[in-house]
């Protein structure tokens, strides 16, 4: 039942403007590529933190953030793309990398309790706790009845407190969107060892919309545009992890990776210049960032 | 001595709080059963949460970071091993990761006799964690003073109160000797037996200092402890939770090493609080703290 195309209506990209597929791709290509510089920096041992990478789930962020790029945000550990999708400075995540002052956290906090509170976003990210920040979201959405995106994983979502606060939610009817990531794995086990229920249908038990889909942006798009006067409401998205739990490892090749099938469609449609020119410039951009030379410099400081 | 009891003074801050702030106080089961022993307003602001000890902590505390200063009540400390981990993992680090706050005022309610679950006094475990502010206001006043600090800073607070001062309208005053045998200090409910102590050992010819302690965490060293300690070269913690790693041990090391002075600790046992007597261990009253200083003045 878990595949790429789960719930994906054929055909759904045509039905949105160039610019909005190119941005998408775009923020594809910048979680990609900034993880890539990462990857690398780790390996060299530059970089000698805890990464929790994104790399494979990266078109879930980068849809919504063309969407809902104005709610108040809450991630939990595996929050790059979040991060680098809504607007957070790469250059302050690579230095939270590097234990530097002008780290996001100063250094303190790391890639996995990643904050950002600048060019209007209000990002939290949790301190560990798994699935901690989805009682956090709700608590934000109470006290300001601002609307409120929480992304989480299918580990999370097993959080005697996650489900509490969700029912919470739908009980004072918050305008929290729930969002899971579900790569199908907590650390290394799959998620039917774990359970035999749905987030989706416990949901629907609450009384929210919710709906189980494959990580096609077009879909998350669509559906959040129908979701996003009706909150709460969750979607549960299926996605591949590209690498290890943590750290820079890999296992077996992904089920599938959104990349290259976003990139393939974007083909299809007849943008394979525009694509080539996005990925050509953003790689650019991040291998300057990761810079062997540059990143010396503020290593010695 | 006011008119007004700790109860009334608790219930006066939260409405004012609620309505003029538009802050938020959340709690189980706090709008009934006599609204938490009178201590809660019947105005907006309430949030009856369900019975979902973890999510709520976190909720409020959601709310905390969005900085409208929620106030949380849980109407028995024991609950707090299950409240507990939102405040202690995100709210009191905050600060520090992010310099970002999570100010959230934490009215973890004790009681004494009521058995395992519900005689609790936690607050040495939130003095163990960096990033909170703990005090144990026993009077009307105490209590107005600490709303103040939680207002004026930006930390989380908790707030160890006790069923025993509800009623009380009382302000309890140091009272200092010029040759005093020892001094005591004393926390939460054990407050209320010093009086006590003081006349019972005042006949056997024994004359005691007392100090008052409201604030746990941060600790300072005030003139107010370490005065009548170098007069009495004797002094004795007295707390109302469990000794071991608690308020009173921890207190009577900081005021022994300031001082150079012997300073000893009294708590609870390392028994559970049980039901019926004698296995309650309950709080330090007027007959266990004569014993004890009668068995430091012998030695
Ligand atoms: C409360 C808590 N329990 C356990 C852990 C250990 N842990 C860290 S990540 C993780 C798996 C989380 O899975 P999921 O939410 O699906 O996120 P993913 O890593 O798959 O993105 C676990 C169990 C933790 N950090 N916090
Ligand atoms: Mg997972």
């Amino acid at each position: 039942m878990r595949n790429q195309n789960y719930n994906v209506p054929s055909g759904i990209s045509s039905q949105f403007s160039v610019n909005l597929s190119l941005e998408i791709f775009k923020k594809m290509c910048l979680v990609r590529y900034f993880e890539l510089g990462l990857i690398d920096a780790i390996k060299e041992k530059q970089v000698n933190y805890q990464a929790y990478l994104s790399t494979g789930q990266e078109a879930i962020a980068a849809a919504l953030a063309t969407e809902i790029r104005d709610y108040l945000v809450f991630t939990q550990h595996r929050a790059h793309d979040v991060y680098l999708t809504f607007g957070g400075n790469p250059k302050m995540l690579r230095d939270e990398f590097l234990g530097l002052p002008t780290g996001t956290s100063q250094g303190k906090a790391g890639s996995n309790c990643l904050q950002f509170h600048q060019n209007g976003l209000v990002m939290f990210g949790h301190h560990g706790f798994i699935g901690e920040n989805v009682p956090q979201a709700v608590g934000a959405a109470l006290a300001t009845k601002k609307k409120t995106v929480c992304f989480f994983g299918d580990g999370a979502a097993e959080e005697d407190y996650v489900f509490s606060a969700m029912g919470f939610a739908a009980t004072h009817k918050l305008p929290v969107y729930f969002v899971c990531i579900d790569n199908d794995l907590s650390i290394l086990t799959p998620t039917k060892v774990r359970r035999s229920w749905k987030i989706t249908d416990i949901a629907k038990a609450f009384g929210m919309p919710a709906i189980d889909i494959a990580d096609d942006p077009w879909t998350i798009l669509h559906q959040t545009q129908e979701l996003n006067n009706n909150l709460p409401a969750l979607i549960n998205c299926y996605v591949c992890r590209a690498h290890w739990h943590v750290g820079v490892g890999v296992d077996d090749p992904p089920e599938w990776d959104r990349y290259q099938l976003v990139k393939n469609e974007l083909i299809s449609l007849g943008h394979e210049h525009s694509i080539s020119d996005i990925e050509k410039q953003v790689r650019q951009s991040m291998e300057t960032l990761w810079d062997k030379k540059l990143l010396l410099k503020p290593l010695k400081q | 001595m006011g008119q007004e009891t700790v109860a009334e003074t608790i219930k006066a801050i939260t409405r004012k709080h609620l309505e003029e702030n538009n802050s938020l106080l959340l709690g189980q089961c706090i709008s009934a059963v006599g609204w938490v022993n009178g201590t809660v307003p019947d105005c907006q602001g309430i949030i009856e949460l369900p019975m979902t000890d973890i999510a709520g902590a976190g909720i409020a505390v959601g709310a905390a970071m969005m900085g409208i200063r929620p106030i949380f009540v849980v109407r028995f400390q024991d609950f707090m091993t299950l409240n507990g981990s939102p405040f202690i993992n995100y709210a009191a680090k905050s600060k520090e990761l992010h310099g970002r706050s999570t100010p959230v005022f934490i009215r973890a309610l004790a009681s004494e006799g009521i058995g395992p679950v519900h005689s609790g006094v936690l607050h040495s475990m939130f003095m163990h964690f960096p990033g909170f502010l703990v005090c144990s206001p026993m009077t009307p006043k105490e209590y107005k003073n600490v709303w103040q600090v939680f207002m004026e800073k930006d930390d989380p607070v908790f707030v160890s109160e006790h069923r025993l001062s509800f009623q009380s309208t009382e302000e309890l005053l140091d009272v200092m000797h010029e040759h005093a045998d020892i001094t005591l200090y004393a926390i939460s409910a054990s407050r209320f037996q010093l009086a006590e102590v003081a006349n019972e050992l005042g006949k056997e010819g024994i004359t005691c200092n007392i100090v008052h302690i409201v604030w746990l965490k941060p600790f300072d060293i005030l003139d107010r402890y370490l005065e009548p300690l170098t007069r009495s070269k004797r002094g004795l913690i007295i707390d109302a939770s469990f000794e071991i790693c608690g308020a009173a041990r921890s207190i009577a090391y900081e005021l022994e090493q300031a001082s150079g002075y012997p300073v000893k600790a009294l708590g609870l046992q390392d028994n559970t609080k049980c039901l019926c007597p004698p296995f309650q261990n309950k709080f330090p009253d007027a007959k266990k703290i004569c014993e004890s200083v009668r068995k430091i003045l012998s030695t």
